[in-house]
């Protein structure tokens, strides 16, 4: 029997339609038995069964990637008897640099990104627990030694709560390296700051300086410290440290994926 | 670069997470024949530190980091959140109650 929606925000409980009226179903039952890839005019499209994959927005679903569409089309095929949207997360990114919903144009999401920079997570430190401070100092400056000597530029750290001063040029070094990457890659590293917390954990990340493990063990420094201290919450700490490891690693694949030349045939052909 | 161990490792979870995520047909799904033909592609190179080789190895740690999260975390949602609300017969249960099954409280 269809229940009405309840009248309280809340998770619909699994099992019961899901259906409100101002969010769509968390899941649906898989409607389809093959899940294969074609090549259009657009670029590569997802097939389920005969019916052609679209985004949110209605438009036509295509990747300019054939990497990035068989990763997609592997996302829709480990389904199992519903749909978790919620997991495909290579899906979403690719849904967002189509639809682009918040209507963002390319200097808008770069200076989004830089803006991060003000409050980056590797900069900002603690004075107390010493332990702790101790513990930022060591994983975090060689993080950021990094990015200073890679980008040429001074970034620094602070225990102020006004969070480090970056200077402009700076900046300014960032928003015209982050101007070389396309609109697509663009999407998904502002994906990957915020899910970080931090431009220079994502840089880093990015330039495959660090793996996304490591990345999202930096980030999450302060909790890792206070789950050694008092202790482990599965439920809670486990969960959010799989959705952050899924996540970033989604959005750098999507990055790489999406600014991948193809110099590599030339140098096999060459042989 | 980032210490990513050897790439027979790396190729060899990739492909146990894929068969995992596909069931019966994994050889024959297109990411599992991409993947062994990428790193066959890149097997055969005259530097000893090519970096399409390394681009290669660190996007297949990447993918495999994606996919061993995804289930993990799909793990721990099934077991610790995926229960959802109970329904009102339950909760009147909890508390010894039966609902009324005729309207007016009979």
């Amino acid at each position: 029997l269809p229940r009405p929606p309840p009248a309280a925000a809340g998770s619909c409980s699994v099992g019961q339609c899901g259906h409100r009226a101002y969010a769509p179903p968390a899941e649906r039952k898989r409607f389809y038995q093959n899940v294969s890839i074609s090549q259009g005019e657009g670029g590569f499209e997802i097939n389920l069964d005969h019916r052609k994959l679209k985004t949110p927005q209605a438009k036509l679903f295509t990747v300019p990637s054939e990497a990035l569409a068989i990763a997609v089309a592997t996302e829709w095929d480990s389904q199992k008897d519903t749909i978790k949207f919620y997991t495909m997360h290579l899906t979403t990114l690719c849904n967002t640099a189509l639809d682009n919903p918040t209507q963002r144009n390319k200097m808008q999401l770069i200076r989004a990104a830089v803006k991060f920079l003000e409050t980056d997570t590797v900069c900002y430190r603690v004075e107390e627990p010493p332990a702790l401070a101790e513990l930022q100092k060591n994983e975090w400056d060689p993080v950021i030694t990094w990015a200073e000597k890679r980008y040429n530029v001074t970034i620094g750290s602070s225990t102020s709560i006004l969070g480090p001063n970056i200077p402009a040029s700076t900046k300014e070094t960032f928003v015209s390296h982050l101007a070389s990457y396309n609109m697509w890659a663009l999407q998904g590293i502002e994906f990957v700051i915020t899910q970080l917390k931090s431009l220079i954990l994502s840089m880093s990340l990015i330039d495959r300086h660090i793996t996304v493990e490591k990345a999202v063990l930096l980030s999450r420094l302060e909790e890792e410290y206070q789950i050694q201290r008092w202790g482990n919450v599965e439920w809670a700490h486990d969960y959010d440290l799989c959705e952050l490891r899924a996540r970033t690693a989604a959005g750098t694949l999507f990055v790489h994926l999406c600014s991948e030349s193809s110099t590599v045939k030339h140098k096999l052909l060459q042989d | 670069m980032a210490a990513l161990g050897a790439p027979l490792r790396t190729l060899r979870a990739l492909l146990r997470e894929l068969r995992q995520a596909a069931g019966r047909s994994y050889r024959d799904s297109p990411a599992y024949r991409h993947v062994l033909a990428a790193f066959r592609a890149h097997r055969v190179t005259t530097e000893k530190l090519c970096r399409a080789q390394q681009e290669l190895h660190f996007q297949a740690a990447t993918y495999l980091c994606l996919l061993r999260s995804v289930r993990e975390h799909e793990a721990l949602h099934r077991e610790y959140h995926g229960r959802g609300e109970r329904s009102p017969q339950e909760v009147a249960g909890l508390v010894g109650f039966r609902l009324p099954q005729q309207p007016g409280g009979k």
